[in-house]
């Protein structure tokens, strides 16, 4: 399975990240060797096997669904590129 | 009396508690060392008023006769533990500013220990990196050089400030993480001692996330005895990380005996790699003599899917960190970029995380997204899962069969030089955590024990791999390997 610049351009769109055009073959071209090392996993025969979900065998832990923290307004908006009157401020969302 | 700064966690403690130096001489020591060693980029950010508030406290509780484990021991936090009010951005741009409002468990376990925070340490962007080369503030650099030649060396990643700083003496013991090597990689790199604890043990809150499945924090300090003493400090059962484990946390110090005799050490076929170098494959062989001296049983053991561990945590790994990245959007905390007439919030989003992430993190970040993505989360993720199973079974089996820990070497080579791999493609720089890797993919603790020198000098170290919460046994076993081995080196001051 080979990356083309348009896979890779896909790629960037979906993580959000803006890749410049020029850069778009040097980025198909690592993901290439990088996947191309990831292949050998298919050599492995997992029929039957489990995904792994936890490494410990434990059951994860719950807690009551109970409000246990809040009313920090100031402390959450403390490191925000742009906060207002108690938001996040951001560009316009919607036209 | 030798430099304050050179001392261990356990010598300085003792002194501390006779009365025979206090927690400020320390303290000042380490940070006369650090503004003295700019040179070597290790504390990237220093807080030297909250260090000596914090050791006149630590002073004062000693005077009480109130003396917790790490009471009034200077100690450098890596830059990926959130501190509260003090700069805490994972060494990447994107996070340029952010000052917690909230301490992480582990380092707040920490200073209810009493220890004073020297600063933060430097490391790679997001702990993703294998030589502190990624890192926004530049390279961390290592005090070790190869005999004579000038040339930087790096000192490993991606805990690299916190390696540097434990070898260079600028602190008495120091924080790393480690997801794939990045805490005993970089300790075998210094001549350092290096823990990971088995996953749970230390909680993750605070911790800026790479990959949850595998990120667990552990000490890195001058000796195993020190490593037990902060190891014990910086564990606890967390509500606030339903991974951390409910487990009572043992004295490790106590455990320290050095008596290992009968034990069953286990030699992984797979790791005799093809094209090891000599040097590797002779420091094994004589740390195999010295736990066999010590009355250690050597059993040859097999872990059959070790080849495949670094594909698939090179699956894994990159797809925790996309998702546990989608976070960095400069909307909440950090950098936002400027923006241009007309730019909504894609653009903003897309130009923020393209400014504010360095190369390696987007590599990865887009190589989880496309792993995860519809029609190859089968393929690739669902797969590397499954390989990870099989991987953890090959331990269960060999534990099974009565091995007690697992003698291994902790990396391929001795310290590079920085700049060396620049040209190399992403998976040559990868192959650094080739013995490593396996202990995060199973989730087992493991540790890092410097045991020798190359032949031009550099520290090289060897790796014991325990059974799941047995830090404990594989300290002890350590402490036995560091005993014989009397690894006691030093690099020479030219910083």
């Amino acid at each position: 399975m080979s990356i083309d610049e348009n896979t890779a351009a896909r790629v960037a769109k979906l993580a959000r990240i803006k890749v410049e055009d020029e850069a778009l073959p040097a980025l198909a071209s690592d993901f290439n060797r990088i996947l191309g090392f990831i292949e050998q996993l298919n050599e492995v025969d997992v029929d039957g096997v489990e995904p792994m979900t936890s490494v410990t065998p434990v059951r994860l832990k719950r807690r009551e669904d109970v409000v246990t923290d809040g009313n920090q307004q100031q402390k959450v908006l403390a490191n925000a590129p742009d906060a207002r009157e108690g938001f996040f401020a951001v560009p316009k969302v919607v036209e | 009396m030798t430099d304050l700064n050179t001392l261990g966690l356990a010598e300085a403690r003792d002194l501390l508690r006779k009365g025979e130096t206090t927690s400020v001489e320390l303290t000042e020591a380490c940070l006369g060392a650090i503004e003295a060693a700019d040179a070597l980029n290790a504390f990237v950010h220093k807080t030297p008023e909250i260090a000596l508030e914090r050791a006149k406290a630590a002073d004062a509780r000693l005077a009480a006769g109130e003396a917790p484990a790490m009471c009034g021991l200077p100690i450098g936090i890596k830059d990926l533990f959130c501190t509260e009010g003090v700069p805490s951005q994972a060494a990447s741009r994107i996070l340029e500013g952010f000052k917690p409002e909230y301490e992480s468990t582990v380092s707040q376990n920490l200073r209810d220990a009493g220890a004073v925070m020297l600063g933060k340490l430097n490391m790679d962007e997001f702990a993703m990196g294998s030589s502190n080369e990624t890192s926004t503030y530049g390279n961390a650099i290592n005090p070790w050089r190869r005999g004579n030649d000038e040339a930087a060396l790096t000192p490993g990643g991606s805990s690299g400030g916190s390696a540097s700083a434990v070898a260079a003496d600028l602190c008495l013991a120091a924080t790393g993480t480690d997801t794939g090597g990045s805490i005993r990689q970089p300790a075998a790199f210094t001549g350092t001692v290096g823990i990971k604890p088995t996953y749970g043990r230390c909680s993750r809150w605070g911790i800026i996330a790479f990959a949850s499945s595998l990120d667990q924090a552990g000490p890195m300090t001058k000796s195993v005895r020190d490593a037990a003493i902060m190891l014990e400090a910086m564990c606890s059962t967390d509500p606030k990380d339903s991974t951390s484990i409910d487990l009572p946390v043992p004295n490790f110090e106590a455990m320290l005996t050095g008596d290992i005799k009968g034990k069953k050490i286990g030699i992984p076929t797979e790791y005799r790699m093809e094209g090891m170098p000599e040097e590797i494959e002779t420091l094994w062989s004589d740390g195999t003599a010295m736990l066999r001296d010590a009355g250690a049983e050597i059993v040859d053991i097999s872990l059959p899917h070790t080849k495949y561990a670094l594909p698939a945590y090179y699956v894994i790994a990159p797809a925790e960190a996309s998702s546990n990245l989608a976070r960095y959007d400069g909307v909440r905390y950090g950098h936002r970029a400027k923006l241009s007439q007309g730019d909504g919030i894609t653009e903003m989003y897309e130009k923020t995380r393209a400014e504010g992430f360095g190369d390696e993190v987007q590599r990865r970040i887009m190589i989880g997204t496309y792993v995860l993505s519809a029609g190859f989360y089968d393929a690739y993720y669902n797969r590397a899962r499954r390989v990870r199973t099989l991987i953890k079974r090959d331990f269960e089996q060999v534990f099974a069969d009565g091995i007690d820990a697992i003698l291994t070497p902790a990396t391929p080579s001795a310290a590079f030089g920085l700049g060396e791999m620049a040209d190399a493609d992403p998976v040559q720089m990868y192959l650094n955590d080739i013995f490593t890797v396996t202990v995060n993919l199973a989730g087992l603790p493991g540790i890092a024990v410097p045991t020798g020198t190359d032949r031009q000098g550099l520290p090289l170290g060897l790796q014991l791999i325990g059974r799941p919460w047995e830090e404990g046994e594989l300290l002890n076993t350590a402490y036995a390997l560091e005993s014989a081995a009397g690894f006691v080196a030093k690099p020479a001051k030219w910083w």
